[in-house]
């Protein structure tokens, strides 16, 4: 189209309206009005065909169905859920725990991820061989081929809830997952977050303090020590004024299934595990080129300045190589966030998947794709500003 | 004076034992220094609790070809008769039986194509056609109804073929797309570089099942009353929009590591748009971008795996489909090392073929 139009077009007369295509700006126009127009059409085809289609079929649109009662049970949430309420919370619960997978995922894959890509560049070569297997096996085979792999070893291995293993005293494991006891619920839970809250705000202080502090005299003050007893000795000291109680919330086997305690359920452990196994081969690779990208002549030169090891690493080292390990970093953290969405295919009540039942109950597809597309947009916004932002702070400042 | 100075050859002699051989070699790569050391053997002892019950599990343990899956059970060891037995179910899925050599060949056309493309002697332009041809033979094959071949509807199709044709052709449609919204995305015209943006943001931002969820659900919507697609082909055009995002952004990496000096130079010779991108910056972009295509290729061959969420029976689903036998239930190791295997062995030779071209490519920009 772009070759016709140039040889078709001619300079504009002098003194005739200047209407040419050769005319940069009456050119970079059209396309634009043209290109536009294309998407308008195709969507507004799209649209018509769609409405058409809903009222022929007489499909409810809106997203009304959300104050519905949603009438099916889910396996796991956060918060309190009945089949009774509505398809709105039954959402939220989804929601809540695609949030709970992809944030456990992404701390246990940064872990893993970590330490195989520090493993992959050990001078041992056991060590290094064994990371490089596993990056080169795990990152080659389908995640929802390990998926079904981690389910399958837990549902299949595992003995039914009558013969549940019980390695430790109140702790059991069995096909329905892996059942833990807490302790019960007290008043001095609340009181310990509360003294925790103040610990945290204490901690932001005294840092401001010590660093101000070393600016001016250049006494270099314990702050990590003075941090870590700060935030673990306030809560504890609530924990002794409330009486400590010891009380635990023990597992019992009640008709088919266990009762009380935590529970780790086999979907749970399914998705978690093929997540962060999954992901943790990449974090790898990002944090072996991150490394590799500082010049070994930085640590020379700490070295040389008789900076000790450990600073060498904190403040020479690390700096430099977080600032290549960040952005292809985020990419992962937000691919693990979007893989969550296989939990589908294992059962797991992630967002997809209540998102999937709601929209076979009421058939309201349009709402109900709408709903996981826009929750999966404002994740994926929400990680990328983050880790932008900390991309910024972290980046090269060059004159 | 001359005293001191040896006259006549030295005789050869070993280096010092500490510098070469084994022991050496032991020295220096697993015994280095103390924690080196611990880590070595506690690694090499949970290798030695492990490989061993691995091996007897995968071959001495072994049931042989033919033993029954009862017999199986009751001895522990891997059951390869599930291989055996299920091989062309999963190979192939509910394909007719007597037909099954169509999708064999099939396999095999892909497969070649596929090795074909991945030498840069035959990057010519005659190569689209050799596609071209190639699909359509597979077409042909899969689909029959000509030349004396019996029809065979698509919903029969499964196993290894539909993965293969899933991500070929997704990629081979998805290609030029995605070189239009990388150069839209690098567009100097605002609506298109908005409208380019927009796309593959919210496509990149949505997981990939969301969209095949839109294919399966949204787009009998989409169309006219009357019209209708089937569902492999709602994956087929899902999987290409996907692709088509992911790999137009790895096309704008390549475009952006263009020097402006090479558009100025295309501006200055008086070449139009289509002109300097066709003859000037597109070539150098893409030879850039192979390495990251072939990533995005890899990580697409992975995700067709997905199609058996909304109900297709790919090399994942037939495995699946065949662990569902009542009669071969629990053998989900047999079956998921099986295809895994298969999945690693495209996976990594494609990974492998990538460092490859890397190293070949950055060669050629060497002086």
């Amino acid at each position: 189209m772009a070759s016709e139009t140039r040889d078709t077009a001619r300079p504009s007369a002098p003194g005739g309206v200047s209407f040419s295509l050769s005319d940069p700006t009456v050119r970079a126009v059209f396309y634009q009005v043209l290109v536009v127009g294309i998407v308008i059409a195709v969507g507004w085809f799209l649209i018509h065909n769609t409405l058409d289609n809903l009222s022929k079929r007489s499909i409810a649109t809106g997203f009304g169905f959300l104050d519905r009662e949603a009438s099916f049970g889910i396996g796991e949430s956060l918060i309190d859920y009945h089949p009774r309420d509505s398809y709105g919370r039954a959402f939220l619960v989804g929601v809540l725990n695609t949030l709970k997978v992809s944030i456990i995922g992404v701390v246990l894959a940064t872990v893993l991820g970590t330490l195989i890509g520090v493993a992959r560049l050990s001078s041992n070569w056991l060590i290094a061989k064994l990371a490089s297997t596993y990056v080169e096996i795990v990152r080659n085979i389908p995640p929802l081929l390990q998926l079904f792999f981690w389910y399958a070893l837990v549902s299949e291995s595992m003995p039914p809830v009558r013969q549940a293993l019980n390695p430790i005293p109140g702790v059991f494991l069995s096909q329905r997952g892996l059942f833990v006891p807490v302790p019960s619920a007290d008043p001095v839970w609340g009181t310990m977050g509360f003294a925790l809250a103040i610990a945290v705000i204490g901690v932001i202080f005294l840092r401001r303090w010590a660093k101000a502090r070393q600016e001016r005299t250049g006494q270099p003050f314990p702050i990590g020590t003075a941090s870590l007893s700060l935030l673990i000795g306030l809560p504890l000291i609530a924990y002794i004024a409330g009486g400590a109680p010891t009380a635990l919330d023990v597992p019992k086997l009640q008709g088919f299934n266990f009762v009380g305690g935590v529970v780790l359920t086999p979907e749970f452990f399914a998705i978690l595990v093929g997540l962060v196994v999954y992901t943790a081969a990449f974090i790898a690779e990002v944090v072996r080129s991150g490394i590799l990208a500082v010049n070994w002549g930085q640590t020379e030169a700490a070295r040389a300045l008789g900076i000790d090891s450990g600073k060498t690493l904190r403040l020479v080292v690390l700096p430099q190589a977080l600032r290549v390990i960040v952005p292809p970093l985020t990419s992962q953290y937000l691919n693990l966030t979007k893989n969550s969405s296989l939990a589908l295919a294992i059962g797991y009540p992630d967002l997809v998947s209540i998102a999937n039942t709601t929209l076979n109950q009421t058939g309201q597809a349009i709402e109900g794709v709408a709903m996981i597309m826009g929750t999966y947009l404002v994740i994926s916004l929400g990680i990328s500003i983050f880790m932008n932002w900390y991309n910024k702070r972290i980046a090269l400042v060059e004159r | 004076m001359t005293d001191n100075v040896h006259t006549g050859s030295i005789p050869d002699e070993r280096p010092p034992a500490n510098t070469v051989g084994p022991v050496a070699w032991l020295r220096n790569n697993l015994f280095n220094t103390w924690y080196n050391a611990l880590l070595t053997i506690l690694i090499a002892w949970l290798l030695f609790k492990a490989i061993p019950p691995l091996l007897d599990w995968l071959i001495f343990s072994a049931n042989s070809f033919g033993t029954p899956p009862q017999v199986c059970r009751q001895e522990g060891g891997a059951c390869w008769t599930f291989v055996s037995e299920k091989l062309r179910f999963v190979m192939f899925g509910t394909f007719p039986y007597d037909e099954q050599w169509r999708p064999l060949i099939t396999i095999v056309i892909i497969i070649a194509l596929v090795l074909a493309s991945c030498d840069r002697r035959f990057w010519k332009p005659w190569l689209a056609l050799v596609w071209i041809a190639g699909l359509t033979a597979v077409g042909v094959l899969m689909w029959g109804g000509v030349l004396g071949l019996t029809y065979v509807e698509n919903t029969l199709w499964g196993g290894l073929p539909l993965t293969l044709m899933l991500s070929v052709v997704g990629l081979s449609v998805a290609f030029p797309a995605s070189v239009l919204l990388a150069l839209g995305r690098r567009s100097q015209l605002p609506a298109i570089r908005v409208i380019s943006v927009t796309y593959i943001e919210l496509i990149r931002g949505v997981p990939l099942i969301s969209l095949l969820f839109m294919a399966s659900v949204m787009f009998p919507l989409f169309l006219p009353t009357g019209v209708n697609f089937d569902k492999l082909l709602r994956a087929q055009i899902a999987f290409i929009m996907f692709a088509a995002a992911y790999m137009a952004e790895a096309i704008r990496g390549g475009l952006q590591a263009i020097p402006k000096g090479q558009y100025e130079a295309a501006d200055a010779l008086g070449l139009n748009y289509w002109q300097a991108m066709g003859k000037i910056i597109l070539p150098q972009a893409l030879a850039i971008s192979i390495p990251p295509l072939v990533n995005t290729f890899i990580s697409f061959f992975k995700d067709t795996s997905l199609v058996i969420i909304i109900g297709l029976y790919d090399l994942l689903g037939t495995a699946k489909a065949a662990l569902s036998d009542p009669a071969w239930r629990g053998f989900y190791r047999e079956a998921y090392l099986f295809i895994g295997v298969i999945y690693w062995v495209f996976c990594y030779s494609m990974s492998k073929y990538s460092q490859k071209l890397e190293r070949d490519l950055r060669r050629g920009h060497r002086r």
